[in-house]
């Protein structure tokens, strides 16, 4: 009930229900909120607290799929605006942010959107679905691009794709048109994040504390712009999405998984994990989640499951040596931070002087713990920072 | 979904999951193998002196940082590699006339006050090498001037002559005749340009580490090109050097070449505790210690002053990141 950012949902049927694929499960009358729909047809049996991905107990509707369905077939959603098909259809940012998406196509009125920008830059290593769905389905993407255009009202359309993926880049140039821009741009992680994204295509820096519609852009993911697509043309609720399983499994790749999934079932589909697994992870090994349950169920910002391998890791325990003032977390944070001196402050939990440092434009890319010699816990102190000042009301 | 225990055992842990390779230890190994190169050609033309000499630097830093942890009963730190290299480049700025216990002097200095004192490696505010070095040339200001090449051979090392012969013998640097030169306005005739060439690549006059500034330069560019150091600071410092030499009249290739700068300008400075974390910081930190450098070489009582214009710089580190800190993504469009 809560696969998305923002307020949870509320079951919408009980147990015992008959719900058919595609059928509203569950919802709640808030704005920043997306539904969510049953991915088979099948029987309610029991509606019930789980754990999730991010290991917090939130409620579910357990289903107990008919045999023998075809899963191509749903429920169609129909409403008049097309903003409302999107929220009808449970769309959320697929790049594993999952903002709702209807909420993003309403910019600010005083800050009108110039430039729609497709990101086609895969938010992680490891990750390959994004690419996977601009390579498969090319023209949905460009639709679900020019569909996002004409509702927010936006000029431009650019799709910016990474130069590592240029068999994606092949496969969107015919359907581009002489009004969609493809961008090709150097590859580089944390480029698949929003500010990073705009500045990279538009050279605007979002100011501190804005959204992007500041900088006169809206950034969508190419899957979202898929699901966005399927939504408008095809009335399809968003039931499934394209996973990456990668690492150590037998069979690595892209899935297309049907939300509710036990990550489980997912890694076994890949002919399960090869060696003794280190760390399971929900997403990219840069910024996701280690699990320590595999019968979780895949949600709509599930992007991947990545198995590592017992020493392929990170340590576990950071160490606790001193920094030795190399300077590669200031040379490597995107925000141009000095994660060094956050990590000084919040050690000592001098929450002001984590605060000066900016603690609270730290994206969480994670690249400063990276690419520390001395493996200080960067990103986790810089966390633990913006937790407490976001507790105590200092404002972004 | 409740069905716990189906999951094999795993390990949580909060992101980032993977991290890179490289830690402190491979860091000064590559600074070793840079200056490896310079290090075997200077043991290669003094032979035994060198030998002592490095051994006495490397041998006191390390057994100095053992104790002290053994003693503070701290973990031990060796295996970081950082008093190796402190060993080393306090070898390499030292001449070789240098008395073996005046260089296990030094070594214990670097690391005992100019390090461990300090909370170990990461806090220390100066140069650990220079400190020891610094140490030394205000104690035996004869010995660290005496720069006349040593006869070198594999058996004489243990003749070197004590300190009470040094105050007769302090010989005159290239640096010197050259400054004495510029006083008489050139009446000695100096071509400073016929320098060049024994200065890259073989110099027994000076310290061990000025024995080739080809190979140390090359070991430089190794360093920039694997990352491990900031061109922005030799950059920064040997342009400095360079111009400031050719406005005050002198020959500024000379001036880069000679007085230990090139070991200054790519191994000291670049020295990650002692000097600014910040790109533009960098800049301006070599930039200051290359001016401190000509200044005390133009102006200054002795000729020899790169090691005082680093330290000079390295206390200044802590002004530089506060003044030259990155501006955050985001905070200067919105008043802009």
């Amino acid at each position: 009930m809560s696969q998305h950012l923002g307020a949870p949902c509320l079951p919408t049927v009980e147990k015992g229900d008959h719900v058919r694929r595609g059928q509203v499960v569950g919802d709640v009358d808030a704005f920043v909120s997306a539904p969510v729909h049953s991915p088979v047809e099948g029987e309610v049996s029991e509606i019930v607290e789980v754990l999730s991905i991010s290991g917090t107990r939130v409620n579910a509707v357990r289903i107990a799929p008919e045999p023998d369905q075809d899963v191509r077939e749903h429920e169609r959603i129909t409403a008049d605006a097309e903003v409302d098909v999107v929220r009808l259809a449970g769309v959320v940012g697929l790049g594993g942010a999952a903002f709702p998406t209807s909420v993003k196509l309403i910019p600010p009125r005083d800050k009108p959107v110039g430039t729609v920008i497709l990101n086609g830059c895969e938010c992680e290593p490891y990750l390959t679905c994004d690419h996977r769905v601009m390579v498969e389905q090319p023209e949905r993407v460009v639709a679900g691009g020019h569909a996002i255009r004409r509702i927010v009202g936006a000029q431009g359309l650019v799709i910016g794709v990474e130069d590592n993926k240029p068999e994606a880049a092949e496969a969107l140039r015919p359907h581009l048109g002489s009004d969609v821009e493809l961008l090709i741009l150097p590859t580089r992680y944390p480029q698949g994040a929003e500010k990073q994204l705009i500045w990279a295509v538009l050279g605007k820096e979002v100011a501190h504390g804005e959204l992007p519609a500041a900088a006169g852009a809206l950034v969508h993911n190419v899957s979202t712009a898929v699901a966005v697509a399927d939504a408008l043309d095809k009335g399809k609720p968003l039931v499934e999405r394209v996973v990456t399983v990668t690492g150590n499994v037998a069979r690595p790749g892209n899935y297309l998984t049907l939300l509710g999934t036990p990550v489980s079932a997912l890694i076994k589909a890949a002919g399960g994990i090869v060696g003794k697994p280190g760390r399971v992870i929900a997403g990219g090994p840069m910024t996701g989640v280690a699990l320590a349950d595999l019968d979780v169920p895949v949600v709509k910002g599930t992007s991947g499951v990545v198995v590592l391998e017992e020493g392929e890791t990170a340590p576990a325990v950071m160490n606790d040596q001193p920094c030795i003032r190399c300077g590669r977390c200031s040379d490597a944070c995107p925000m141009m931070l000095q994660p060094f001196a956050i990590g000084i402050y919040a050690n000592r939990s001098d929450w002001d002087g984590s605060e000066r440092y900016h603690a609270l434009d730290c994206i969480e890319c994670g690249c400063c713990s990276y690419v520390c010699p001395t493996r200080r816990p960067l990103v986790q102190l810089i966390r633990q920072a913006k937790h407490v000042l976001l507790e105590r009301g200092s404002h972004l | 979904m409740t069905s716990a225990g189906s999951s094999p055992r795993l390990q949580v842990a909060s992101s980032p999951h993977v991290a890179a390779k490289e830690n402190v230890t491979h860091i000064m190994l590559w600074v070793v193998a840079a200056l490896t190169p310079a290090t075997i050609w200077a043991v290669w033309n003094m032979k035994m002196v060198a030998i002592v000499l490095l051994g006495s630097c490397i041998g006191s830093t390390l057994a100095t940082e053992w104790i002290w942890n053994r003693i503070a009963r701290r973990a031990q730190t060796l295996w970081d590699g950082s008093a190796l290299v402190t060993g080393l480049l306090l070898a390499l700025a030292l001449p070789p006339r240098t008395p073996w216990w005046m260089a296990v002097i030094g070594g214990v200095v670097a690391i005992g006050l100019a390090k461990m004192l300090f909370g170990g490696l990461g806090w220390n505010l100066f140069n650990p090498a220079l400190v020891g070095r610094a140490f030394l040339s205000i104690s035996w200001m004869g010995v660290l001037a005496d720069v006349r090449p040593f006869p070198g051979g594999w058996f004489n090392a243990l003749s070197v002559p004590g300190v009470g012969d040094l105050d007769a013998i302090t010989g005159a640097t290239r640096l010197a005749i050259a400054a004495a030169d510029r006083a008489a306005d050139g009446a000695y005739g100096v071509d400073l340009a016929e320098y060049y060439r024994p200065l890259l690549l073989r110099n027994l006059e000076g310290s061990f580490g000025e024995i080739s500034g080809a190979l140390l330069l090359l070991g430089g560019f190794v360093l920039i090109a694997k990352g491990i150091i900031d061109w922005r600071i030799p950059a920064g410092y040997i342009t400095t050097v360079g111009l400031l030499s050719w406005a005050f009249g002198s020959d500024p290739i000379f001036n880069v070449l000679a007085g230990g700068v090139l070991l200054g300008a790519f191994y000291m400075a670049t020295d990650y505790v002692t000097s600014p974390m910040t790109r533009a910081g960098r800049l301006v930190f070599g930039c200051g210690c290359g001016l401190f450098n000509v200044v005390g070489r133009f102006f200054g009582p002795m000729p020899e002053s790169t090691t005082f214009a680093i330290l000079f710089m390295n206390g200044l580190v802590p002004l530089i990141d506060k003044g030259f800190a990155p501006r955050t993504f985001g905070w200067v469009s919105r008043r802009g």
